[in-house]
């Protein structure tokens, strides 16, 4: 079947298998390997991407279901000239991150958290990352990060092509 | 891991839907938030022929007042139903339990209606639907029918709806945003609970004590009877068959079941 | 003044923030061009027969090209166990044909064209098992009824150690002796296991694969797969995770390598989740026996801890465990008398591997409980027992009974630090309240102090890693290091050091690592070792390019060597008085390469030390335990970054909890695991931890010229046992001794139960 999908503010359209899971779609069809792929149970959180405005686990949604859609992924975040997003650079500044490969779902995940609450508390935070699972950080600086991101203002909370659509 | 290969129907209307499942077969199954689905179908312990993807029917996706009850549309997301005002001022439990569910992304593309279908009886809406004694509307090729709670979900995975009819909404009565108490009992804050409890107005409900959602009649009963909450909530386990995993056996899943109807009914007299 | 000790952010980070890290299965390098899917058929019996393996389906399924099955991979010698001391006749077959051992044997390879087609067709293949009785457990084990290697005649893989003798605990007025559980747990790195391999018209493999040193890796895949080393390219790519799990090659790696070879294609592999709960190592699983011995006054005479090790179904690193928990006993403390003995034994299980502390953990844990059982049976605080036993501070080597010889150590200092900073004896009166009131929920606080080794490793076991350090013409400089960086952030350190000796700005340094051409020799990254070994060496190597660049300069600028001196500002040696004038190294090297290459020797292992206070709150109606605070004391020498440092501190933290708390393997009795997917294994999540407070404490170490010991697993090791101690702590005053990892709600209620029973008061 075919499917025309926006990813990161590029609208294509792909020949699919219907039971093509939007994180190998993402992956294998456009190429974009920052999401990946952790569990086969919903539970990591490591495929977090945001479709339509809200995050989702991009393993446990067909391609297919997102046909007409529009879904924003790490690559997507960064402005033209390289700029990056105020969670990416939290994320660098407060050391939210070391192996990595948790990060890309868990920058997308935090995005979501202050899209719904633009200044949470470490317990708020915490919460709104329970479907995101870290071996590395112990979270610690996550949490740091989300609250440092928050600081930068609106933006924050916001995935790029949703910035756009409010303007 | 990934599920084995279907046909897939996206439909616009409830219409479609039913004579897309009507067209399909018996092995075809609606596809709503996925987020029940999907996860057994990777795991290949569901192996559907077709999946007719209903989540682009628009309007089943609303909470509002209709007399003395609250209507929820099918495919409202729980993410919606944890941010509806009329949900929050009418029926103010549904949000609560509905910000219990999973973590956010399972609750930005969850829904009601799947969750009612699918009939866990480890889930948090089904258990707080079950206390506000609600109902459930289904549509088949036959017409509409309102089943209530009490008589909806009859087994693990099991409901009683017809092979050929879909959830369409759900309806419970107007309780206000005081009255009720519910209790979840997890390990980790996003597991599914190893036992929760749900009051409100002097009924109980129990998720994980059988093999579906239950009510705890006897303390319920004995609640009428005026009993107190402390000698009411002894008897919540009575006539439950709880199961045992490595998070707990019947036992304390039972002391559990006691434990919870206590601490829902005290805050739901707080 | 120096960068060094200074808070650096990643020069990582940019990449892996924007585009995403490139692991094993992002890789689109041309060579994969092609590439066929590998899904492997694993067995779904713990132990039986194999009575047949029927392909013919599976072959007519799209997409496939090939299923593997035991005959085709005949000419390969069954992989040896590694061990000289470990008899001959434990190998691991390639895939199963006669025996399963474990869920999780791989019995077939499936090749297909895509990967979707993989899992298909793997569920075609038929296998047939007649199933044995499947052994359990250490008890079960040992017992010897079913023995999984018959040809062996005994689950006894090893045994290490004597029995105390009969007076060991004689003269003591108080003797506690209780068995603990420190159950088997899963690494999980984030990222599961790949490789993917492809083979050249030279005859030579080049295979990418998750691994924490890609030589050893490599050494491992050339014998097993008994080719010559040279015909062997290994290259890491990035890695999420590895915690002990993926040091060295596993058997997948070199199969992936063979039936490439087999089917003359490129070939992908990437296992599920589900594939990497019982197929990767496991860690832990130590069954303890202890007993403690001492006079009422808090003076301990004596300790005796034996352990039972479980491998799993196919011995691996678990076979020497148990010797670093024995090195290690008596941890922090000067005990007269200490004891250890430990047998490792076969199980119809995943084999157990190191995880982050392997063996010391475990020796950290059942000291620190037993000295809580001491405590609590003399009934004094335990912090005091505590002081009263611990090695006083020493700044020369102290050589225990056991043979470990620390470097130095203010073990009572670590202690003080973190009462201190945790507000003991306010917390201590908070709860004295709680209990008084006979609140629900109960507070309780635990106490850990502890020592380990760090840097015992390298390749060939000896504490040695290689650098090479060359600056180009341009200005930029390339390190090479035979570290192998998962998460640890040795791009950023590497760089740091030597930027502090050149002068070269951090974004001008490469640190290159993992790929065995470019990179012959390295021992990896475990056992806390980078920064002691793999940093030191580039330090020196640092060092001896300066004194290179000295020698060149004195030439060209007409020189006395000893007037030059290392201009930082100038990334060049300039003529002493006279700074910005002389030459730069950049200079230098357009004359000539200007490259060192150097093996760094430490003199020793190093022992870091802390103490760790974890707070919970128990909800004594429940069981439930929730964690409010951790505070930790680590002592790890001089700090190169502390933002690094302190990051693999709480990731150290964050695991310790977690096994105290939640994690745990398990199978049901015919060896069947029932946390095989991550909605079952329940791995912490951040609504399970509270925000760590850590407290700094810096004892240089002489052992390296940069006095640094290891940090990556300190956190794991300390906080464990405070975790578990303040949740018996918690309860202890209705009359509860002793709970098992993972402290469960069901558990800590039962406890709480049977204490009332047996009039616990």
């Amino acid at each position: 079947m075919q499917v025309s999908i926006t990813v990161n503010g590029q609208q294509r359209t792909d020949e699919v298998e219907p039971r093509l899971l939007l994180a190998h779609y993402l992956r294998e069809t456009c190429g974009l390997t920052a999401t990946n792929i952790g569990c086969d149970t919903t539970s990591c959180g490591a495929c977090t991407v945001v479709v339509d405005g809200l995050s989702v686990k991009s393993c446990t949604v067909l391609a297919a279901s997102t046909d007409g859609g529009e879904v924003t992924t790490l690559e997507g975040l960064a402005g033209p000239d390289g700029e990056l997003h105020p969670m990416q650079a939290a994320f660098r500044a407060e050391h939210g991150l070391q192996c990595g490969f948790c990060t890309p779902g868990m920058v997308m995940a935090a995005i979501g958290v202050l899209a719904d609450n633009p200044d949470p508390s470490d317990r708020e935070v915490r919460e709104g990352l329970e479907g995101n699972l870290c071996r590395c950080t112990g979270y610690h600086n996550i949490v740091r990060a989300v609250q440092a991101a928050a600081k930068a203002g609106p933006a924050a909370g916001q995935v790029p092509q949703a910035q756009e659509v409010e303007a | 891991m990934i599920p084995s290969p279907f046909e897939y129907v996206k439909v616009r209307s409830v219409d479609e839907a039913l004579s897309a499942l009507a067209e399909h077969g018996e092995d075809a199954k609606f596809l709503a938030g996925g987020h029940s689905l999907l996860p057994i179908m990777k795991l290949r312990l569901s192996v559907p022929s077709t999946l007719v993807d209903i989540s682009g029917i628009t309007d089943l996706s609303y909470v509002r007042v209709e007399g003395d009850q609250v209507a929820i549309g099918a495919l409202t997301r729980h993410h919606e139903l944890e941010r509806s005002d009329v949900a929050r001022a009418e029926v103010s439990i549904l949000p609560h339990v509905a910000g219990r569910v999973g973590d956010p992304q399972v609750r930005h593309r969850g829904t009601i209606g799947g969750t009612v279908a699918h009939s866990d009886p480890a889930s948090d809406l089904p258990t707080a639907l079950l206390a506000l004694d609600g109902t459930v509307v289904v549509q088949g090729p036959g017409g509409r029918r309102e089943i209530p709670v009490t008589e909806f979900w009859l087994g693990f995975f099991e409901t009683a709806l017809a092979p050929d009819e879909l959830v369409i909404e759900v309806r419970v009565p107007r309780t206000g945003a005081d009255g009720w108490g519910y209790e979840k009992f997890t390990r980790r804050e996003n597991d599914w609970p190893i036992v929760a409890a749900a009051a409100v107005q002097g009924r109980v409900a129990l998720a994980n004590m059988a093999g579906a959602v239950v009510r705890a009649t006897a303390t319920e009963e004995a609640l009428a009877r005026g009993a107190s909450i402390a000698e009411a909530a002894a008897l919540a386990d009575q006539g439950t068959s709880p199961g045992s995993d490595m998070h707990g056996d019947a036992e304390y899943r039972r002391h559990l079941a006691r434990l919870l109807t206590r601490r829902a009914l005290e805050r739901a007299a707080a | 003044m120096s960068i060094l000790g200074t808070r650096v952010v990643r020069t990582e980070d940019p990449l892996f923030l924007t585009q995403g890290a490139v692991y094993t299965d992002d890789l689109t390098d041309e060579r994969l061009t092609g590439a066929l899917h590998a899904t492997l058929v694993r067995s779904t019996v713990a132990h039986g027969r194999v009575l047949s393996v029927d392909t013919s389906a599976a072959l007519e399924a799209p997409g496939v090209v090939a299923v593997v099955t035991a005959a085709d991979l005949a000419d390969l010698t069954p992989i040896p166990t590694g061990f000289p001391f470990v008899d001959a006749k434990y190998t691991r077959p390639w895939l199963a044909s006669d025996v399963v051992r474990f869920v999780g044997d791989i019995i077939a390879v499936v090749l297909t064209e895509e990967r979707y087609q993989g899992e298909d067709a793997a569920e075609m293949v038929a296998v047939d098992i007649d199933p044995l009785p499947a052994v359990v457990g250490t008890v079960a084990s040992a017992s010897d009824e079913v023995v999984l290697f018959p040809e062996v005649g005994t689950n006894v893989i090893a045994s290490f150690g004597e029995p105390a003798p009969d007076d060991f605990f004689d003269g003591c007025e108080v003797v506690v002796r209780q068995r603990i559980i420190n159950q088997r747990v899963a690494p999980v790195p984030l990222e599961t296991r790949a490789a993917s391999a492809v083979w050249g018209a030279d005859g030579r493999v080049t295979l990418w694969c998750s691994n924490q040193g890609a030589q050893m890796a490599k050494a491992q895949v050339a014998a097993w797969l008994g080719l010559d080393p040279a015909l062997v390219h290994l290259i890491t790519p990035a890695v999420g995770g590895g915690f002990g799990a993926k040091i060295g090659a596993d058997p997948e790696f070199a199969l992936v390598a063979q039936v490439s070879k087999l089917v003359q294609r490129p070939v992908r592999w990437a296992e599920s989740r589900s594939e990497n709960l019982v197929g990767m190592l496991h860690g832990r699983g130590q069954d303890h026996q202890i007993a403690i011995g001492g006079r009422r006054d808090g003076t301990i005479e004596a300790y005796s801890l034996i352990a039972d090790q479980d491998a799993g179904a196919y011995p691996r690193f678990a076979v020497v465990l148990p010797t670093l928990t024995m090195l290690m006993t008596a941890g922090v403390y000067a005990f007269p008398k200490v004891h250890a003995q430990a047998r490792v034994l076969a199980t119809n299980t995943t084999s157990i591997g190191a995880y982050r502390g392997a063996g010391r953990p475990e020796a950290t844990a059942a000291v620190e409980r037993a000295v809580d059982l001491f405590a609590a049976e003399i009934g004094m605080d335990p912090a005091e027992v505590r002081r009263i036993n611990l090695i006083p501070p020493f700044d020369t080597p102290h050589t225990t009974s056991m043979g470990a010889t620390y470097d130095n150590g203010d073990y009572a200092a670590a202690l003080e630090k973190a009462l201190a900073a945790a507000g003991y004896d306010e917390l201590r009166a908070e709860q004295a309240r709680r209990r008084e009131a006979g609140d629900v929920r109960q507070l309780g606080i635990g106490l850990s102090v502890y020592v380990e080794i760090t840097g015992a490793g390298g390749e060939s076991g000896a504490p040695t890693e290689d650098a090479t350090v060359e600056v180009h013409p341009d200005g930029t400089a390339t390190i090479l290091t035979g570290t192998s960086p998962h998460g640890q952030g040795h791009a950023t350190a590497w760089a740091m050091i030597a930027s502090d000796q050149l002068g070269i700005p951090l974004d001008k340094i490469t640190v290159l690592h993992g790929d065995t051409d470019l990179v012959p020799k390295g021992g990896g990254t475990m056992g806390s070792r980078s920064l002691q070994q793999g940093g030191a060496a580039v330090h020196q190597a640092a060092g001896e390019l300066v004194e290179l660049a000295r020698k060149r300069a004195a030439e060209k600028l007409e020189a006395n060597p000893e007037d030059l001196v290392v201009d930082l500002g100038l990334a060049g040696l300039a003529v002493r008085g006279t700074p910005g004038v002389g030459v730069t190294f950049a200079e230098l090297a357009a004359d000539e390469q200007l490259l060192v290459q150097t093996t760094f020797s430490a003199a020793a292992p190093t022992f870091p030390f802390g103490a760790h206070v974890v707070v919970v709150e128990v909800d004594v109606e429940s069981g439930k335990a929730e964690v409010v605070r951790v505070v930790a004391v680590d002592d790890a020498g001089t700090i190169l970054n502390p933002l690094l440092a302190d990051g693999q501190r709480h990731g150290g933290l964050a695991q310790g909890v977690a096994q105290a708390l939640l994690e745990e393997v398990l199978y049901d009795e015919d060896g069947n695991p029932t946390t095989s997917t991550l909605a079952d294994y329940p791995f912490i999540s951040a609504t399970e931890l509270p925000s760590f407070e850590l407290v700094d404490m810096a004892t240089p170490t002489p052992m390296n010229p940069l006095g640094a010991k290891g940090i990556g697993e300190a956190g794991t090791i300390g906080s464990t046992p405070a975790t578990q101690n303040a949740v018996i702590d918690a309860v202890a005053h209705l009359g509860v001794r002793h709970v098992d990892m993972p402290t469960t709600p069901m558990r800590v209620w039962r406890a709480i139960q049977q204490a009332a029973g047996q009039g616990g008061n």
